[in-house]
């Protein structure tokens, strides 16, 4: 069903040509999993945060992340019944919205966007970083399709530094298990030359990604770095970190925005060009997906754009100077999971959100906060208040989930969105932040 | 044998169970100049390492039911547990400004983010995220946990202003192996005559662990043992029910008394779990901390928290626990929004349908005030158990 709000259909959305190739990737990617039951490719389901897409390339295997699945399934309006099914069957209203939409999913038959079954793992690669729901996501998952589970435990960065006990753990774990285990399932010798192909194939598309984001510096900025942000990200946090088609897709965007500066535009949105930027904004937290757009419109309607934000580095921070080394392949992978943003410690956390307001020059901070999501959420009440205490600038809170239709409530975001904004005209006439 | 009777020994424990301002541990600590004392959240931190620094590791479980909270509830959203925002509320009241230090241990994303709001709160108190291993071969996992482990005797040797040797932590383990037998030995009185000793009364005695010496502890679970055996209390037509789910925020006592006014005998249960966190005694001879990671790694109690690698072994501790006891049913009591535990309960509910083991679940906060639905549904299950056995 679609929102009465929502004027455009969808033959109307306007998308950039990047959004068009980027969508045609993703596209592409679906055909290759869900056909491969025809062309006897093994499939790993694995996770976004922690992504080891260079060493599953590897093993010439396909990668499947059920949390993009959910995410699809919640753009598609699906992911509401397919909660609900998982409901049924004994699966608490207060967990992960994801497992809920992927338990639920598999109940009504596995299908994948492109309309077609979506094949059983042949593996699962426990990747933990950053949310311990990954953990029983996969033994749930585990219990239903009986293949062989990887784990792999990345230590949390509690103390704002990556230690030498972590690194050594982690790569300990790479060649006692992680890759003897997926050398058995896929029947693939190991070689780590290829994957040190891949890892500088990796780091030449964070290059453009980390341009693409900072262009945001600009005045207007020429990207919206949540929702657009959004789909910059789809290519590099999913299945095609490593490959060609990677580099070509974020050298093509690198222009494109590069383009837009020139031009002096600001961020393509569904409904064509966005108008003046009034306001500039960091984001906290993932968005919604059952009313993406809805959610998005609501943001651009009033002149907002959003700068910078955290979501966009749940699968890498690479803004900060990492890129995958094919020099030290295997530590450079473990460095790559716990630099993850929610793998950081909270003060770190709140430290990159100080600095993307300060870098951006943006107006302050607005946090989604996520109701069934305790790793990004517990504790954004203190980030808020701590950001607001450091940098000066009016941050809002606003509360809605990830797939779970029931918990998007239109009215009430408007309404606090609305109130923020006017908080930020306060703040610059001068008259202080209304209470 | 001792000469204190059961109700004195659990009205000592119930006094130190309600006192929100630690008053033993405070006079622990005030006894000498230069004691330190060191908080831990659940489920499991090695409290044989602070014992050997001479300080005083105190459990911190929430503030139960008697706590108000009016400054914690302003740092989480509604859909957060309960025991992160009594955290708060202690620390922030000034409940434990005596504490030197807090330990986070990995059990969830609620509690890993409350150590770097722990930092942030409270800047001049040493907070620790303790994180322990999820893989559990020496070489991989055990390695680690052995260098976290001298990563924090280094810290503690900083607070403590003294080395910590060897031979001290040998010392500790021997001490709490004594507490472990113990506490062994009254859960299987429990289990042999839970009608001597009540859940109600064992739970208060095991918590009153949290905050007196091992050593003390270990007394007073001894002469509890004593007292509860001396006595002989009416037996009556209950079923005998193990208790699930509670390993992080704790039950109010009153859920626990609930329980057993409607007919459950609760022959185990996972309550303060780090009290029997590792199974048996933990070797004293050779090298101690390398002795804690393997008793961690390969004899250590199965939960939520904890992955499991084998999914044929997944949920069987529950099944075992059940024979082991000689449980009719097994009730899962999860709190509010804990992640772990709601997850983890429809994979257990699987394989206690496979083998056969009636269950029902329910969801509490360490608050929660309205038992009557509790009462009947938990009355309702052991109706259709003592039913279920006659058919």
């Amino acid at each position: 069903m679609r929102s009465p709000n929502v004027k455009a259909q969808p033959q109307d959305v306007v998308k950039d040509a990047s959004m068009i190739k980027q969508k045609e990737m993703m596209a592409s990617h679906y055909e290759r999993l869900t056909g491969a039951p025809q062309t006897g490719a093994k499939v790993a389901s694995t996770f976004v945060p922690g992504n080891l897409n260079e060493l599953i390339m590897c093993f010439d295997l396909v990668n499947n992340l059920p949390e993009v699945n959910a995410i699809q399934s919640g753009l598609r309006k699906q992911s509401g019944g397919y909660i609900m099914e998982a409901e049924r069957a004994g699966h608490s209203e207060d967990v992960c919205t994801y497992v809920k939409s992927d338990i639920g999913m598999m109940m009504k038959g596995n299908i994948g966007p492109n309309g077609k079954q979506l094949p059983n793992p042949d593996v699962l690669l426990l990747s933990y970083t950053g949310c311990f729901t990954f953990l029983k996501w996969f033994e749930l998952l585990r219990e239903q399709y009986k293949c062989p589970t990887i784990f792999l435990q990345t230590p949390y960065m509690a103390d704002g530094k990556i230690t030498k006990n972590m690194i050594d753990y982690m790569v300990k774990q790479f060649k006692e298990d992680v890759i003897p285990t997926l050398e058995e399932v896929s029947g693939v010798k190991f070689d780590i030359d290829r994957l040190r192909e891949y890892l500088a194939k990796s780091a030449k598309a964070e290059d453009d990604l980390v341009h693409v984001l900072q262009s945001a510096k600009n005045k207007p900025s020429p990207i919206d770095a949540y929702f657009g942000g959004i789909y910059y990200i789809g290519p590099i946090f999913g299945a095609f970190r490593g490959t060609d088609d990677a580099i070509d897709y974020y050298r093509f965007l690198r222009e494109e925005v590069d383009a837009r500066v020139a031009a002096g535009k600001g961020p393509v949105t569904p409904d064509g060009d966005m108008g003046e930027e009034k306001y500039r904004l960091v984001v906290e937290g993932p968005p919604n997906y059952t009313s993406f757009r809805q959610f998005w419109k609501m943001f651009y309607d009033e002149g907002a754009t959003v700068v910078a934000s955290s979501y966009t580095k749940v699968g890498g921070t690479y803004d900060f100077g990492f890129r995958h080394d094919p020099s030290k392949p295997l530590e450079s992978l473990a460095e790559y999971c716990l630099g993850v943003y929610t793998n950081r410690s909270l003060p770190m956390r709140i430290d990159m959100l100080v600095n993307y307001i300060n870098e951006y020059e943006a107006d302050g901070l607005l946090i989604n906060s996520i109701k069934s999501c305790n790793s990004f959420s517990a504790g954004q009440l203190l980030i808020m208040r701590e950001v607001e205490k450091r940098t000066g600038k009016p941050a809002a809170f606003i509360e809605t989930d990830l797939v779970d239709p029931r918990y998007f409530s239109a009215a009430n975001v408007k309404n606090r969105l609305e109130s923020y904004f006017q908080m930020v005209e306060q703040k610059r006439s001068g008259k202080g932040v209304a209470a | 044998m001792t000469d204190k009777s059961v109700s004195e020994i659990v009205a000592r424990c119930e006094a130190l169970y309600e006192d929100l301002n630690f008053t033993a541990a405070r006079e622990w600590k005030e006894a000498e100049p230069g004691r330190k004392v060191i908080g831990y959240m659940p489920i499991y931190v090695p409290r044989e390492l602070i014992h050997a620094a001479g300080m005083l590791p105190l459990g911190i479980m929430g503030g139960g039911d008697n706590l108000e909270v009016i400054h914690g509830d302003a740092y989480y959203q509604s859909y957060i547990c309960r025991i992160p925002r009594s955290t708060i509320e202690l620390g922030v009241s000034g409940r434990l400004d005596f504490v030197d230090g807090m330990l986070f241990p990995s059990i969830c994303d609620v509690i890993r983010n409350l150590s770097g709001m722990w930092k942030m709160l409270f800047p001049e108190v040493y907070a620790k995220y303790f994180d322990v291993p999820q893989t559990y071969q020496d070489e991989v996992g055990g390695v680690f946990y052995t260098n976290e482990m001298r990563e924090f005797l280094h810290d503690l040797e900083g607070i403590a202003g003294h080395k910590i040797t060897d031979d001290d932590i040998r010392a500790s383990i021997e001490v709490y192996n004594e507490n472990r037998r113990a506490i062994g030995d009254l859960y299987a009185l429990r289990a042999a005559q839970p009608w001597n000793a009540p859940a109600s009364e064992a739970y208060l005695v095991i918590r009153a662990g949290l905050v007196l010496p091992v050593e003390e502890h270990t007394q007073l679970v001894r002469d509890y043992i004593a007292a509860a055996s001396a006595e002989e209390r009416p037996l009556k037509d209950n079923s005998r029910v193990i208790l699930t789910g509670m390993f992080c925020e704790q039950p109010p006592l009153n859920l626990i008394k609930s329980l057993e006014m409607s007919g459950c005998y609760i022959v185990d249960d996972d309550f303060v779990l780090i009290s029997r966190w590792l199974l048996g005694d933990v070797p004293t001879e050779g090298d101690p901390v390398h002795n804690l990671s393997q008793a961690f790694l390969h004899r250590s109690m199965s939960t939520a928290a904890k992955y499991e690698p084998d999914q044929a072994e997944k949920g069987q501790f529950l099944v075992r626990a059940v024979q082991k006891a000689g449980a009719e049913g097994v009730i899962f009591a999860s709190t509010s929004f804990c992640d772990p535990a709601l997850l983890d309960r429809p994979i257990l509910q699987n394989v206690l349908k496979q083998a056969g083991i009636p269950y029902i679940a329910f969801k509490y906060a360490e608050n929660s005030g309205q038992m009557q639905p509790i009462r009947e549904q938990a009355g309702t299950f052991v109706d259709s158990i003592k039913l279920w056995s006659a058919a």
